[in-house]
């Protein structure tokens, strides 16, 4: 029953991503390409430049855009409840012991805890991302000759534009998609 | 203000805020401060904090939990239940959209060529995104944060541990360290 796997990986997503959007990336890169093969490396990188542009929260545009490629409009409808669900039962559970007590303590000393390996995860799912990037996959090891130097540059740049200019993630993906649709087309 | 309409506006306002915020929990966190706050007048500014760093507590993404939790301060389960589905709808419809026209154009030249651009951005984001938290672990000076980035770090790629795993130790950790902060803390007030 692909629509209850489809609800299941997405709702551990949804579980186990703390702190942010970006959290949730290892998981799904586990869950859909690892577990499942629901989704190739390509495609996964896909999603990601999708939700950049467009509007939400990654964990949500991932799950929609995945469970439709998987199992079309229904399956894109049964991620995104997965992905939702544990938002909706775990934030009220909180919500409940915090307007009863005011103090949540324990829970906000789990989470410091968690945040540096999150950072850790969120690098892990990275460097898949940013070996694609540059060697056009991610299996170890590579070859210097297969280095993408077009990218290389590509990269270089979005990179020095959000530091120095500020460039928002949106401003990242016009500049490089425009450059790609021309320096590609040319070489 | 009436039951009907308080939900209308909850939905309203949840789903205008998702369907034109780019970039995720920290960019519209702080338009939902301006509209609830300074607009509608529902919360005061310490209250919206209190609910900010409430969603942040829990997992899930931040502008989903972050909205749910004024839906439900202003109205209950059901407040809560309207303002998750004002928020998750615009991606949900977006996405939807983009995915099949993403199947029919994925093959095209040009778009791949535009793609892999992109491809070369998106490792840049990350990267940077990478560099800002983990510097954030860093700045706080503290040994145990910055040993716990380290050891998942080497444990997620070298040995390739579960995520889970991880999560569950650096978590036992953090519980660890809150008691003993807590306890330090009690020792200190009692020798006062």
């Amino acid at each position: 029953m692909i629509y209850l796997q489809l609800l299941i990986s997405f709702f551990q997503v949804g579980l186990f991503s703390f702190g942010g959007g970006y959290a949730a990336l290892p998981l799904i890169e586990q869950e859909l390409i690892h577990a499942h093969g629901w989704i190739t490396n390509q495609q996964f990188i896909d999603i990601l430049t999708l939700s950049e542009m467009t509007p939400g929260p990654i964990s949500i545009n991932a799950a929609t855009f995945a469970g439709n490629q998987v199992a079309g409009i229904f399956g894109g409808i049964v991620s995104t409840i997965g992905v939702t669900l544990p938002s909706i039962i775990i934030v009220q559970i909180l919500a409940y012991f915090y307007f009863k007590y005011s103090s949540l303590t324990m829970v906000q000393g789990i989470i410091q805890g968690v945040r540096p390996a999150v950072v850790a995860l969120i690098a892990s799912a990275g460097l898949t991302i940013f070996m694609t990037a540059m060697f056009g996959h991610s299996d170890w090891p590579v070859a210097f000759s297969e280095i993408n130097w077009v990218s290389v540059i590509f990269f270089a740049i979005g990179i020095f534009i959000m530091r120095k200019y500020k460039a928002s993630p949106i401003q990242v993906m016009i500049v490089t998609g425009i450059a790609g649709g021309i320096v590609y087309s040319f070489i | 203000m009436k039951k009907k309409e308080l939900y209308k506006t909850l939905f309203t306002s949840t789903l205008y805020l998702s369907t034109f915020t780019f970039g995720g929990g920290y960019v519209i966190v702080p338009l939902m401060e301006k509209k609830f706050v300074d607009d509608l007048g529902w919360l005061d500014q310490d209250e919206m904090l209190n609910l900010v760093a409430l969603g942040q507590s829990a997992p899930g993404p931040i502008a989903v939990n972050t909205s749910l939790l004024v839906g439900y301060r202003m109205a209950g389960v059901p407040g809560a239940l309207v303002t998750v589905l004002g928020t998750i709808l615009p991606p949900l419809i977006i996405m939807t959209i983009l995915s099949y026209i993403y199947m029919a154009v994925r093959d095209n030249v040009i778009v791949n060529n535009v793609l892999l651009g992109m491809q070369a951005g998106v490792a840049a984001i990350i990267v940077n995104v990478v560099y800002n938290m983990g510097s954030r672990v860093v700045k706080q000076r503290k040994a145990i944060p910055i040993l716990v980035m380290l050891a998942a770090l080497i444990a997620g790629i070298v040995f390739q541990v579960n995520i889970l795993w991880l999560l569950f130790f650096s978590a036992l950790i953090g519980a660890i360290t809150t008691v003993w902060d807590l306890k330090k803390e009690t020792d200190k007030e009692a020798d006062q």
